[in-house]
C-alpha cells in the first residue's frame, strides 16, 4: 500500500436549463450551436443602468438539487457581488452568493468497486450567473461571445472526502445522473452544460494534516477528470518524494497529449471583495415552499434503484446498473410498460443490448434514439418468454431489429424463425438422426456422456436452430432410454 | 401677460387645455431661453431640439384629439445619468462619450407616457460624484443666481436649468443630497422620494442601495406632479415598492395643522451660516403659524452618517463602475494588450474624484478591512435608519436646513475634498435611512444667495412631506424669486 492518500473534492458548475438567463427575459440558447452574442440583451451585456431581476424557475431548480442532494436549506439566502476584471464579466463582478449559499451540508452516496457505499459530502451550493466566452484568435486577439453570459449556473462544492479517481468517477457519475433526472441540466460537458473541476492534494501517512492542493479545470468529460486526477496525484507524489514541494496553482488538463499544463501560480489568496448585491433582495425559503418542491421531486437514482430491487426482485448490482443513466432507467421502464417481464427485460438490456451497443459503438444515452424502440424489445422479450422463439434466435432477431427497426413479430414472420416445440415433428426428427449416428449413439450408451451434446446440436442443426431445446432434450433422452432398455 | 418660461407646469397645463397656448410655443419659448442663457449657465450636456419640437407637435396634435395626459406638451430636461433611447447618455464622463443607450430609464418612459416632451439632458458632477457640478468631465455649470458661484451637485445641471428657465422642470438624482443641494443652492424646490418609490432601472448606478431619481421644479405642486407619474413598482428593478401611490395632487390640501414637525438638534451644525440658521428659525415659525406643533428631537447617531456614506456608497460605486472598461459601449483608449487597454481606458476616461471613489470603496471590501469598514458602515447604517424610524414614531415631518451654507463660489472647496463633503452633511442620513426629503427656498443669505428649508418624511411619506411643503408655499413667495438673470 502506498504511503500516500489522494486527498479529491469536486467543484461543480451546472448550468440550470431554464428558457431565460438567471436575471432578465434574454432566451438562454445552446452556446455551442448560437451565433456569438445572437441571445444577448442590455442586461446580460453590462449596460449601464441595468438591473437583474431574479429567475424564480432557476432558483426552484437549484433549490431542487439541494434537496436531491440532501441538503439543508437555510431560511433565506443571498446574492453578492464577486469582482473581477475580464472580458467575459460584463460587469466586472459576477452575481454570486457568498455568505448565505441556497443549500448547505448535504450528501451523495456512492457506491464503492467492492459494493460498499461511501458517502461524500456536499459542502455547499449556490446560484449564480455564467459568464461570456472568450475564443484567442491569434495575433493577440480574442472573440468575446455573451450569449452565456448570465445562464443560470449552480455551483455544487464538495467536501475533501474523495479519495481516489475510482470514487471521483463514481461521485461525478451520480451527481450528473441526479441532474438528469431532475430534468435540470442534460449533463452534457463537452458543450460546458455541465463542468467539473478538481482539487487535488495528497496526504502522507504520517501527515496530521492537508498539504498543499492544486485546482485542475477544462476537464471536459469524466474520462478526462479521471485521467487528470491520476496524472496530477502521481506528479505531486513525485514532486514530494524527490524532496520538492507542490505550489498552489490552476491547472488545466490538455486531454489531446494527456498531460497537465499549469495555467497560473496562485501566489496569495484570490480577492474578490465579495458584498452583498445592492440591486437585489435577500431570498426567503418559506418552509411550506421547500416542502411543496420537495413534494414535487421526482424519483431519484437511489429511490429507483431500491424500488426496481424490493418491488421487481432485481439483483443490486442490476438495479444500479438500470438506474446509472436516466435514459436506460427511462427505457427500462417502458419495456416493462410494454408487458416484458422485469427480470427478463433487465437481462435483456444489461447483456444483450449494451453488448450490441459496446460493439456498434453507441452512447447509453442515446438509447431512445436507436432503431430498437422499447416497445420492440418488449416483444422480443415476450417472444422468447413464451417459447415463441428461443433464446438464440431472440439474439438473432435483436441484431435485424437493430439493421432494420423492424418489430421481431414482424421479423420472425418473415424470416420463419418461429421455434419448433410439436413433440411429434421434433421425435421424428429425432429418429432420424438416432437412426444417421449409431455409432455416436452405441458410444454414449457405452458411456461417452458427453456425446449427448453431440446429438442434440445434430436435431437442432436439422431444425436450422429453431426447435425448442427443452422439447428436444427430453425426447432424445426418452428415445436413447428405450433403446437402452 | 407673463413669459412663457416663467409659468408653472400647473399654469402652462391650464393655458394648454383651454388652447391659450400650444406645446410648440411653449417649447421654442424654453429652447430660445437655452440659446440666450446656456452658453453662460452651461447646463445642458445636450440639447435635443429637433426632437423637443417634433414631441412638442405631437402633443398638440394629441390635445386636439382630446386626448388627456398628465403632462402633455410639458418641456422638461434630464439629468445626464438617466438612460435616454437614441440620446446619448455620457454621465458626464468621457469614459461614456459617444453612449447611446438602447433604451429609457423606467422613470424617463413614464414621463414620455405622461406627455413629456424632452429637451435634453443635463451637467453634473461625473457619475453623481460631487456637490458642485464641478467634477463634470466636460464643464462646469454656474449657478444663475450669481454666476461665480457653484449651483451645487451633482445635479447642478438641473437645478441651474430650472432656475434659469430653460425648462419648466428636471429630473435629478440623489444619491446623499445630490437632488436637494442643488435644489438648496439654485432657490427651486427638489424632491428626494423615498428609496424604492421610483424605479432605478435605467439610472447609472452610483450606490445602488441608496440612488434615487426625483422632480427638480419651481414649485411644489409640479414636484408632486412630476412624481406622481414616475413613482410606482417596476418590475424591472427588484427593490422598487410594491405599495400603491397615492393621489399627490389631492394631499396639497394646504392644512397642516395638528401636523407634529419635529427638529433634529443635531442638524443645527457648528459653522452654519448665521443667515442659514435664522431663515430656517423663521421659516419653522412660519411651519408652526400654519398650525404644525412643533417638537424638539433627536437623531442621535447623525454624526457617522457622513463616514458611513463614505464607505456605503463608495464601496457599491467600486463594483457599480467596473463595467465602464470600453469594450461594449463607451469610448475605449487602445492600450498594447487587454490589460494595458483596461488601465488605458480607465486611466484617461476617469476623472480624479472618481478614481478617489473607486479607491476608497475597493479598500473598504478589501479582504482583512471588510468587517472594519463595509460591515462596520452597514451595522451603523442600521442605527441610523432606526434613529428615523423611532423619530417617526412621534413626529410626522422632521424639518432642518438643506445645507449649512449657501452656493459657494467655484473653485472655493475643489482643492479640499473633505471641506466639499460636509456640504452634504444635512442630507445624506435621509439616503441612510431610505426616507424622503424636499428642499424648498426659505430666504436668502450671503450674496444674495437662496436658502433651501429641509423636510423630511418618513418612507413613502411623499403625500405628507409633499402637504407641508406646499403649504409653506403657499403662504409664502420665496419660491416665486427668479433670478435677477431671468428677469425681464
Amino acid at each position: 500500500m502506498s504511503e500516500w492518500t489522494p486527498i479529491i473534492g469536486l467543484e461543480v458548475h451546472a448550468e440550470m436549463l431554464t428558457r431565460s438567463k438567471m436575471f432578465s427575459a434574454c432566451p438562454v440558447v445552446d452556446s455551442v450551436e448560437a451565433a456569438p452574442n445572437t441571445a444577448v440583451d442590455p442586461l446580460s451585456l453590462g449596460m449601464p443602468g441595468t438591473l437583474p431581476v431574479i429567475n424564480q424557475l432557476a432558483m426552484e431548480y437549484g433549490l431542487m438539487v439541494g434537496l436531491a442532494l440532501n441538503c439543508e436549506i437555510p431560511p433565506f439566502n443571498q446574492f453578492a457581488r464577486k469582482s473581477y476584471f475580464y472580458p467575459d464579466l460584463p460587469k466586472g463582478y459576477q452575481i454570486s452568493q457568498y455568505q448565505y449559499p441556497l443549500a448547505v451540508n448535504g450528501y451523495i452516496d456512492i457506491t464503492l468497486e467492492n459494493g460498499d457505499i461511501k458517502r461524500i459530502g456536499i459542502t455547499r451550493a449556490h446560484m449564480e450567473e455564467d459568464t461570456g466566452k472568450l475564443t484567442h484568435v491569434g495575433h493577440g486577439a480574442s472573440l468575446v461571445d455573451y450569449n452565456r453570459a448570465g445562464v443560470p449556473l449552480l455551483e455544487i462544492v464538495s467536501e475533501p472526502d474523495i479519495r481516489s479517481s475510482a470514487e471521483a468517477e463514481a461521485y461525478a457519475r451520480k451527481l450528473r445522473a441526479i441532474l438528469q433526472y431532475l430534468g435540470v441540466n442534460h449533463g452534457d460537458m463537452s458543450k460546458g452544460i455541465l463542468r467539473f473541476e478538481a482539487n487535488v492534494s495528497v496526504m502522507h501517512k504520517d501527515d496530521k494534516g492537508f498539504r498543499t492542493r492544486t485546482e485542475i479545470k477544462n476537464l471536459n468529460s469524466i474520462r478526462s477528470m479521471v485521467r487528470a486526477i491520476d496524472y496530477e496525484i502521481a506528479r505531486q507524489i513525485k514532486l514530494y518524494e524527490s524532496g520538492d514541494t507542490v505550489k498552489p496553482a490552476t491547472l488545466g488538463w490538455d486531454e489531446q497529449n494527456g498531460k497537465i499544463l499549469i495555467q497560473r501560480y496562485k501566489e496569495r489568496a484570490d480577492e474578490y471583495r465579495y458584498f452583498p448585491e445592492p440591486d437585489l433582495p435577500i431570498v426567503e425559503m418559506q418552509p411550506e415552499y421547500v416542502e411543496s418542491v420537495r413534494q414535487k421531486l421526482p424519483e431519484l437514482p437511489d429511490a429507483k434503484k431500491a424500488r426496481f430491487m424490493d418491488v421487481l426482485g432485481l439483483s443490486e448490482y442490476d438495479a444500479r446498473q438500470l438506474v446509472a443513466e436516466q435514459a436506460i432507467a427511462h427505457f427500462y421502464e417502458d419495456v416493462l410498460a410494454a408487458g416484458a417481464d422485469a427480470k427478463s427485460a433487465a437481462n435483456w438490456i444489461l447483456v444483450s443490448l449494451f453488448s450490441l451497443f459496446n460493439k456498434e459503438g453507441v452512447d447509453r444515452e442515446t438509447v431512445n434514439d436507436t432503431p430498437i424502440s422499447a416497445a420492440n424489445l418488449a416483444e422480443l422479450v415476450k417472444l422468447v418468454d413464451s417459447g415463441t422463439i428461443n433464446k438464440g434466435t431472440g439474439e438473432k432477431v435483436l441484431s435485424m431489429m437493430w439493421q432494420t427497426g423492424d418489430s421481431p413479430q414482424a421479423i420472425v414472420e418473415r424470416e420463419g424463425l418461429a421455434q419448433v416445440s410439436d413433440e411429434a415433428v421434433i421425435g421424428a426428427e429425432v429418429d432420424k438422426v438416432l437412426a444417421a449416428n449409431a455409432g455416436l449413439v452405441d458410444r454414449f450408451l457405452a458411456g461417452e456422456q458427453k456425446l449427448f451434446g453431440a446429438l442434440v446440436g445434430k436435431v437442432m442443426g436439422a431444425f436450422k436452430g429453431r426447435a425448442n431445446a427443452q422439447v428436444v432434450n427430453k425426447i432424445l433422452q426418452d428415445k436413447i432410454n428405450e433403446r437402452k432398455s | 401677460m407673463t413669459r412663457l418660461v416663467e409659468l408653472t407646469i400647473s399654469e402652462a397645463l391650464n393655458k394648454l387645455d383651454a388652447g391659450e397656448i400650444t406645446s410648440v410655443e411653449l417649447t421654442q419659448a424654453h429652447l430660445d431661453q437655452i440659446n440666450t442663457l446656456d452658453h453662460t449657465i452651461k447646463a445642458f450636456i445636450t440639447v435635443t431640439p429637433e426632437l423637443a419640437l417634433e414631441q412638442a407637435r405631437q402633443a398638440d396634435e394629441l390635445r386636439a384629439q382630446g386626448i388627456k395626459k398628465p403632462l402633455l406638451g410639458i418641456p422638461l430636461a434630464i439629468k445626464d445619468v438617466l438612460s435616454t433611447k437614441g440620446v446619448e447618455t455620457t454621465c458626464a464622463s468621457k469614459i461614456l462619450k459617444g453612449y447611446v443607450p438602447l433604451f429609457d430609464a423606467t422613470c424617463v418612459a413614464r414621463l414620455y407616457e405622461a406627455g413629456m416632451v424632452m429637451l435634453g439632458k443635463l451637467n453634473m458632477d461625473e457619475f453623481a460624484m460631487g456637490s458642485s457640478t464641478e467634477n463634470s468631465a466636460f464643464f462646469n455649470t454656474l449657478n444663475p443666481w450669481d454666476l461665480e458661484r457653484v449651483p451645487g451637485g451633482s445635479s447642478g445641471g438641473s437645478g441651474a436649468a430650472v432656475a434659469a428657465l430653460m425648462c419648466m422642470g428636471a429630473l435629478g438624482t440623489d444619491t446623499g443630497g445630490s437632488i436637494r443641494l442643488p435644489g438648496s443652492f439654485c432657490g427651486i424646490t427638489a424632491l428626494k422620494p423615498s428609496y424604492g418609490r421610483v424605479s432605478r432601472y435605467g439610472l447609472i448606478a452610483y450606490g445602488s442601495s441608496l440612488d434615487c431619481a426625483g422632480p427638480m421644479t419651481r414649485t411644489v405642486e409640479d414636484a408632486a406632479r412630476l412624481l406622481q407619474v414616475m413613482a410606482g413598482h417596476d418590475p424591472l428593478d427588484s427593490t422598487s415598492m410594491p405599495d400603491p401611490v397615492p393621489d399627490y395632487l389631492a394631499a396639497l390640501t394646504g392644512d397642516i395643522r395638528g401636523l407634529k414637525i419635529g427638529i433634529p438638534k443635531e442638524y443645527f451644525v457648528e459653522g452654519m451660516q448665521p443667515e442659514v440658521e435664522s431663515a430656517v428659525r423663521v421659516a419653522i415659525d412660519k411651519l408652526q403659524e400654519l398650525g404644525a406643533q412643533i417638537v424638539e428631537i433627536s437623531l442621535p447617531h447623525t454624526e457617522y452618517s457622513l463616514p458611513v456614506y463614505y464607505l456605503v456608497a463608495t464601496s457599491e460605486a467600486s463594483a457599480n463602475l467596473a463595467r465602464f472598461d470600453g469594450i461594449r459601449y463607451g469610448s475605449p483608449v487602445q492600450g498594447e494588450d487587454m490589460w494595458d487597454t483596461y488601465r488605458k481606458t480607465r486611466g484617461q476616461g476617469f476623472g480624479d474624484e472618481v478614481k478617489r471613489r473607486i479607491m476608497l470603496g475597493t479598500y473598504a471590501l478589501s479582504a482583512g478591512y471588510y468587517d472594519a469598514f463595509y460591515g462596520k458602515a452597514t451595522q451603523v447604517r442600521a442605527l441610523i435608519k432606526r434613529d428615523f424610524e423611532q423619530a417617526f414614531q412621534t413626529v410626522d415631518l422632521i424639518v432642518a436646513p438643506t445645507s449649512p451654507s449657501v452656493a459657494f463660489k467655484l473653485g472655493e472647496n475643489v482643492a479640499d475634498p473633505l471641506q466639499m463633503y460636509l456640504a452634504d452633511v444635512l442630507t445624506i442620513a435621509v439616503n441612510l435611512g431610505g426616507v424622503c426629503g424636499i428642499s424648498v427656498p426659505c430666504g436668502f443669505g450671503m450674496g444674495n444667495m437662496p436658502i433651501g428649508l429641509q423636510l423630511i418624511g418618513p418612507a413613502l411619506g411623499e403625500d405628507v412631506l409633499l402637504r407641508a411643503a406646499h403649504a409653506y408655499q403657499t403662504a409664502t413667495e420665496w419660491h416665486k424669486s427668479l433670478p435677477p438673470l431671468v428677469q425681464v
